[in-house]
């Protein structure tokens, strides 16, 4: 493996991250509990699709054959996609959705946090944009899970539920593989599992003041990372996704 | 444009030498285009007319959400993804300055969306026709929102303070939304022959529905003439209608697209296009409920608000924890 290859790897992995959630926090349109949370669902997932323009744009660039963000994002299969399994799961409750969205933006945080500094100038440009919109949306979610867990009987019990159900997913963004080796050697991205101290850190924090109890178990949940094996979610994701790109072939839009 | 057919609270206008001091004095105000405040006197019906068109405004931008968010995850390209969503979080915006324009007439959001959701209120008849196709969604940029921005142009003179300034804020991102529509149908129109043939169904399926924002002809509008004297309103649906269909026309000329109706001819003497009226019948019915759109609307919404009751519980009830731990460490 070249280091532009192990690049074009770690780029589809931020990109696809954030263009699958971007495309799942985008389904809540219209059906938040709150106004208020319609206008910051919507923000999110516009931050995380500009975001994807970035990432994506840079793997084509340094792939080199051709393919824009687009071409990427809209003409890839299931098995081709390197989003960590967590972002392609269904939105569930609102509970889960935002438990997800904290869960991933903790990681996202320490991760643009470490790349402001990464040896290619490319990245870093993208991480500091892409970092000022992840602090707010760790801020939103953090405090929205401790509103949730630390409200009623009910809303606890969801956020529980929901942590439960997501924490086995989260060890995925800590996987480390030869592409990310490579890229720490150069500078160029930090070796993930560097990044799960200041992670547990936050997340520790939040959830204690959420008054939620962080799953024993330590079996994780991972494939999408390096392409082994996805959900049967994501296929059903990118039908809806690609759809007009796949019936309308080389249209302009 | 999202108010329609707003029912005026008041038997017709009241002459002046019938009108209390305060009556007259309010009545001066709007005549010399002063703007009435939240805190000035008002009569009541003026206070109760407005309670309606404002509510059922920013009702219709959050319903308005459901058919634009219908292809948000469908968007052909990232960037018509990005500008869908910025565009629909703006129109969530607009519901909540509405709301709160509304909230200075003494009205709750709360309240008034529990009128929504009992049917007593109504959002505009627009939202209760589906988009069926990716053309849909730039005909809705450019006609629905073309269309509205020729009722809040006018509104932005209307006489209350608050509602006027929600007009202009509103306005200017509306412009925005409706160029980009236009945009986005463009790239159809000038596409591959499936394009265009989604690009005219888009328009031969939205026309009409557009042209009946502007509600019942002045004829039939039988509460006109009071909001008229208030300056709610400030021009005749008929007016805003002609106006939508004479920008309209050359814009549709622009795509080459066929126009959607045989009878659209300009009128030499007139100075406007002639054009056929839309199908009222229909449009009665839709605002009676029989839209192909009306009940999955509601249910929508309905389910959003029932589903998100423990959201909102258990913010609040953090919310008072945290308050009367703050109160228990002072």
């Amino acid at each position: 493996m070249t280091r532009d290859e192990a690049l074009f790897e770690f780029l589809l992995r931020m990109g696809d991250n954030t263009l699958i959630l971007g495309h799942r926090v985008s389904e809540w349109c219209g059906h938040s509990p709150v106004l208020e949370e319609d206008i910051a669902l919507a923000n999110t997932a516009l931050d995380m699709i500009g975001q994807t323009q970035l990432w994506l744009g840079l793997a084509g660039e340094v792939e080199g054959k051709g393919r824009t963000a687009d071409n990427l994002a809209f003409l890839r299969d299931a098995w081709d996609f390197r989003n960590v399994l967590m972002v392609e799961l269904p939105n569930g409750d609102f509970g889960q959705t935002l438990m997800r969205q904290f869960l991933y933006d903790a990681w996202s945080f320490v991760m643009t946090d470490w790349l402001k500094g990464s040896s290619d100038p490319r990245i870093a440009a993208i991480a500091e944009k892409a970092h000022k919109e992840v602090t707010y949306h760790l801020e939103r979610s953090g405090d929205t899970v401790i509103g949730l867990g630390d409200g009623t009987e009910e809303s606890h019990s969801r956020m529980q539920a929901a942590l439960d159900y997501l924490y086995p997913y989260c060890g995925e963004m800590f996987e480390k593989d030869k592409s990310d080796e490579l890229l720490a050697e150069a500078g160029i991205a930090p070796d993930p599992t560097e990044l799960r101290p200041e992670y547990d850190d936050i997340v520790g924090r939040v959830l204690a003041e959420a008054t939620l109890a962080i799953p024993g178990g330590s079996y994780v949940h991972k494939g999408g990372r390096n392409g082994r094996m996805h959900t049967e979610h994501l296929g059903h994701l990118l039908t809806s996704m690609q759809w007009l790109q796949r019936a309308y072939p080389g249209a302009a839009w | 444009m999202y108010a329609q057919m707003i029912k005026t609270a008041s038997n017709g206008i009241k002459p002046r030498e019938e009108m209390s001091e305060e009556e007259r004095a309010f009545q001066d105000k709007i005549d010399n285009d002063i703007k009435i405040e939240p805190r000035d006197w008002m009569p009541e019906d003026y206070r109760r007319t407005l309670i309606r068109q404002i509510g059922q405004h920013a009702h219709s931008e959050v319903v308005g959400q459901l058919p634009e968010g219908n292809w948000i995850t469908r968007a052909p390209t990232l960037e018509r993804k990005a500008i869908l969503l910025a565009k629909v979080q703006d129109e969530a915006g607009h519901g909540l300055y509405l709301y709160s324009a509304a909230e200075t007439l003494g009205v709750s959001r709360d309240e008034l969306i529990e009128l929504l959701h009992e049917g007593k209120m109504k959002y505009s008849s627009i939202f209760n026709y589906p988009t069926l196709n990716w053309a849909d969604i730039g005909a809705v940029g450019w006609l629905v929102d073309g269309a509205a921005i020729v009722n809040q142009v006018a509104l932005q003179r209307t006489s209350y303070g608050p509602y006027a300034r929600a007009m202009v804020r509103i306005c200017k991102e509306e412009s925005f939304h409706a160029r980009q529509g236009y945009d986005a149908i463009r790239a159809m129109a000038f596409g591959t022959p499936e394009q265009k043939r989604q690009a005219q169904d888009a328009l031969n399926r939205l026309w009409f529905p557009a042209l009946m924002m502007f509600g019942p002809s002045d004829a039939e509008s039988t509460h006109s003439e009071q909001s008229m004297a208030w300056k709610i309103k400030v021009k005749s649906n008929d007016e805003l209608r002609q106006q939508f269909v004479d920008q309209t026309i050359p814009q549709i000329e622009y795509l080459k697209l066929d126009l959607p109706d045989p009878n659209i001819k300009w009128n030499e003497e007139r100075g406007h296009y002639d054009f056929s009226e839309p199908d009222w019948p229909e449009f009665f019915n839709v605002i009676k409920g029989n839209g192909p759109c009306n009940v999955d609307r509601m249910k929508d919404r309905v389910a959003a608000w029932d589903d998100g009751e423990w959201v909102r519980d258990g913010l609040l009830a953090h919310a008072r924890k945290k308050a009367a731990r703050k109160v228990a460490a002072e």
